[in-house]
């Protein structure tokens, strides 16, 4: 994530806990940058990760998402120092 | 210490909770909701409305029976959950009586369409100030995926296994456009939640009929078509192809109403809830109706008076908590009475008490009044151990229960001489008064008389006088 930040790319944030693995946000991903896990969360379920690389910031991901604390989007502000 | 740099961020709403503590368990940061379900989406995006419009102060989210019936896990505003079908009534009160909330009904197909089809229906043709949002799911889920009103034909549920079929199960019912034939709705719109392209126009929408309520405009329906792949057996993928294949078809997605940017706020008035303006609608002037005073000394008492329709005991019930309230005791009057106006059975309950009363009915009382003998039939059996039943003589020779003190007082013949056979209720007031069952006193009776009366001058003498006679009675032949 502090590599995304440096370059001043978005990224989201997954709260692998929330994830209940439906797969609407790989779906909605216009990147393809979502993937779902291999491994189960604390929960027994499969999450969606990050790939590192490609977000937009366009916030699809978080949008159809159905769990409320699950997803977060971070965009850096150009104009910050 | 390197600086963070800032950032935009887009995540929780804020008009839901960071956790669920109400939810609790073993997840309470995860909704209730099944994997891909199109509730928490919804959830998402009015909880951000509620928080960009600045209205989560103001409004009161309305909690269905269905998935969401724990929707107030999750809104971070005032809630009220309630029972089936019946949001748009409930909603309606508390529109009415705070003109400045802003009112969100949350239903699903079943609570909407289907048992509270009326509410909504009459609640929009009133033009109630509520944004409804009605999550069409084609399908009951909280009770395991029935058939509902909106199932699609052909559409397999566990009570259509074999497929809707409209010759036993009509066909889809169409929300939108059946409200649309109102005058009063300000904005009607279908949307979906079935992708994010969908979903960003569906954003719009809850934000319009939020801002619809913000400015106090009336009534906006908001339509959602979504997914619900437990009950329909379909991954995410398949239930985003399953509405915007099927169900669209079925429900075109439409805007099929805006009225909002030419309709005026909708003006109702304060409601006044004072004491003063309670007490003046039911002619209470506060110096006739003293405070309850808390007094655990006070044996409670309970009486129930029964006879036919007519007879009076309704009124006579009434005199008595007249008389309990002048006493400045907690009373309650709980009347039961067939659909006649004269003729049937009725029968009342008051309880007197020195403290707040749990609840007016009455199953054992301390006195039974009886003026009729299917009263001493149906009631005498019920009257406490060392209780009291006051019956008309004219019924005749009665076998009062053992441990029972059983009077026959000729009430009609007492109120016959002393003025009119139908105070009949009177004389029995008066024995009670006599006999000191209710440790109520002569004065707090007259006064309660006086107020029963008070719209027929003449009747408050004749009664008192009655009152009189009856006592008269009771001290000579009791």
């Amino acid at each position: 994530m502090s590599d995304n930040q440096a370059k001043k790319e978005p990224y989201p944030v997954i709260n692998i806990l929330e994830c209940k693995a439906c797969g609407r946000c790989i779906v909605a991903c216009p990147k393809g940058v979502l993937r779902m896990s291999e491994g189960l969360n604390e929960r027994g379920y499969h999450y969606a990760e990050y790939t590192g690389e490609g977000c937009t910031g366009c916030a699809n991901c978080y949008y159809t998402c159905p769990e409320p604390l699950a997803i977060e989007i971070h965009i850096p502000l150009k104009s910050s120092e | 210490m390197a600086e963070k740099m800032a950032e935009k961020i887009i995540g929780r709403p804020g008009g839901l909770y960071a956790e669920f503590p109400r939810k609790g368990g073993a997840a309470p940061t995860a909704t209730h909701y099944c994997p891909g379900c199109g509730h928490g989406i919804i959830h998402k995006l009015i909880g951000e409305a509620l928080a960009d419009l600045g209205i989560q102060d103001r409004t009161v989210m309305i909690s269905p029976v269905g998935c969401a019936v724990f929707a107030y896990y999750y809104f971070d505003c005032g809630n009220l959950q309630v029972a089936h079908g019946r949001a748009p009534a409930v909603g309606t009160g508390v529109s009415r009586a705070e003109d400045n909330a802003v009112v969100i009904a949350y239903q699903g197909d079943g609570d909407l369409a289907s048992i509270g089809l009326n509410e909504t229906i009459q609640a929009a043709n009133r033009g109630e100030k509520m944004a409804i949002f009605f999550v069409n799911n084609t399908v009951y889920g909280m009770t395991g995926g029935q058939m509902a009103p909106t199932t699609l034909i052909g559409e397999k549920t566990i009570t259509c296994p074999e497929g809707r079929d409209p010759r036993f199960t009509g066909y889809p019912l169409h929300m939108c456009e059946i409200l649309n034939n109102l005058k009063a709705p300000v904005f009607i719109e279908r949307v979906s939640i079935s992708d994010i392209s969908h979903i960003r126009k569906a954003r719009k929408a809850v934000r319009k009929a939020l801002e619809i309520q913000r400015d106090g405009k009336g009534y906006a329906f908001v339509e959602v078509l979504s997914t619900c792949p437990t009950n329909l057996r379909q991954d995410s993928e398949q239930s985003t192809r399953f509405v915007n294949e099927e169900m669209e078809k079925e429900f075109p997605l439409d805007n099929f109403r805006d009225l909002s940017a030419e309709t005026q706020p909708l003006l109702r008035g304060e409601s006044d809830f004072s004491r003063d303006s309670i007490d003046k609608l039911f002619n209470l002037e506060t110096e006739s109706s003293p405070d309850a005073v808390h007094d655990p000394t006070f044996k409670e008492v309970h009486v129930k008076a029964a006879g036919f329709g007519g007879q009076g005991v309704l009124s006579m019930g009434l005199t008595l908590a007249h008389a309990g309230c002048n006493a400045q005791r907690f009373v309650s009057w709980y009347p039961s009475y067939g659909p006649e106006q004269r003729g049937g059975t009725s029968n009342c309950s008051v309880v007197i008490s020195g403290e707040s009363i749990g609840s007016p009915v009455v199953y054992s009382p301390d006195v039974l009044v009886a003026m009729n003998r299917p009263s001493l039939e149906k009631f005498a059996g019920d009257v406490k151990e060392g209780g009291i039943i006051l019956y008309d003589s004219t019924i005749g020779a009665w076998d009062i229960p053992a441990d029972v003190r059983g009077i026959a007082v000729p009430a009609m013949k007492i109120a016959g001489e002393t003025g009119s056979e139908k105070a009949a209720n009177t004389v029995m007031l008066g024995v009670m008064l006599s006999l000191g069952v209710t440790d109520l006193s002569r004065e707090n009776f007259r006064e309660a008389i006086a107020e029963t009366f008070s719209g027929k001058q003449k009747l408050i003498s004749l009664n008192l006088n009655v009152l009189e006679a009856a006592v008269k009675w009771a001290k000579e032949n009791i």
